[in-house]
């Protein structure tokens, strides 16, 4: 079944600070999927574990962290934090029986990367296959 | 402080399977410093349950609240404030909190979101450990301040047994023997002579194995 998923990003400061030059419309012009939502945050480290429930709450089929690299946090330790409660929400996310994999973990440079692109190409993807929220 | 942890989830929504109105009742007292029943943790148990019942294709309202504590009466009456929001109330207190509300809201549902482990402290962030049983007969002035009703795995009272190897203990070696910890402390605070003395046979009864037990102190009672 062919669907657009619902994706939530949320990304340091830091990380996407260039990607929401011009609007975003870099992003675009460079293949980012339009139906990821970035919210940008100051830190990763600052994510909550309830932040990422309540955006399965709202409808996302999908959501994702990407914060600095794991030894180059801005913050020292943020992505590392982050990634922890990524981690946790994974694991209640098992416990549901729901498959683990709608929620990520990214850590990458600074700026506008490549990477910044595959890896929202990556989650569309991932997340075209595994399929709706069964939320 | 007490210690526990959050019950796996598919039990909770079991608990809770035939419910239309939920509240999540989060106790602000020990369960918040080890992270597993405080505001946050209620918040994200709420947002489960809903999840779940959402998966599960059930409709269900669930609200979050929070107490001081669980464990006192004038607190309790706290519940209140939400009378008329829910069919259950879902407590991440220990299991003293959700006793106290068994006892005084005979009319109101209550579940417990949490197993509660032990007395224990935080070793490191992250990390409890468990250090008192309660066991009500306290020994530690005998044993350099360590217990080993608590922290020897057969709580032993004269020693260890002849399984430590190392220091650690014979039933996983992440684990210290603690009669070991025992005998080198009280070397250190030149005390070891005192170990040469047997300790008497135990009364367990303070030990809960007389039944529940009670404490009263006259200078403190209103009545």
């Amino acid at each position: 079944m062919s669907f657009t998923p619902d994706i939530r990003l949320f990304s340091c400061h830091y990380t996407s600070q260039q990607s929401c030059a011009h609007e975003g419309k870099e992003l675009q012009e460079l293949g980012f999927p339009e139906n990821i939502q970035l919210t940008r945050i100051p830190c990763t480290g600052k994510l909550e574990v309830s932040t990422m429930l309540k955006a399965f709450e709202d409808g996302a089929d999908a959501v994702y962290v990407v914060g600095c690299p794991v030894d180059g946090c801005h913050n020292v330790q943020g992505s590392q934090r982050a990634a922890k409660r990524v981690a946790a929400v994974r694991e209640m996310l098992q416990e549901l029986e729901v498959e683990p994999d709608r929620v990520r973990m990214y850590h990458l440079n600074r700026g506008l990367h490549p990477e910044f692109i595959d890896a929202g190409i990556e989650m569309n993807q991932r997340i075209e296959k595994i399929g709706p929220s069964p939320f | 402080m007490i210690v526990a942890e959050r019950k796996p989830l598919a039990e909770i929504l079991n608990m809770v399977r035939d419910c239309k109105k939920i509240l999540v009742l989060a106790c602000r007292g020990c369960v918040s410093v080890c992270s597993a029943g405080g505001e946050r943790e209620a918040e994200i148990l709420a947002s489960l349950i809903r999840l779940g019942m959402k998966k599960n294709g059930k409709s269900c309202e669930v609200i979050e609240g929070s107490l001081v504590r669980q464990c006192d009466r004038e607190y309790i009456e706290g519940i209140d404030q939400w009378q008329g929001q829910y069919d259950a109330i879902v407590s991440t207190a220990c299991g003293v909190g959700v006793n106290f509300i068994a006892n005084l809201r005979p009319a109101d549902n209550v579940f417990p979101a949490l197993n509660t482990t032990f007395f224990g402290g935080s070793a490191e962030q992250g990390i409890w450990s468990e250090q008192c049983a309660g066991c009500g007969d306290c020994v530690l002035h005998l044993t350099g301040g360590l217990c080993p009703v608590a922290r020897c795995a057969k709580s032993l009272m004269n020693g260890p047994c002849g399984g430590s190897v190392d220091g650690r203990c014979e039933i996983d070696p992440n684990v210290d023997c603690v009669w070991q910890m025992i005998y080198d402390r009280m070397g250190r605070l030149d005390r070891q002579e005192e170990m040469a003395k047997s300790a008497p046979i135990r009364d367990w009864s303070t030990a809960g194995h007389g039944g529940p037990r009670k404490q009263i102190r006259k200078d403190l009672t209103v009545s």
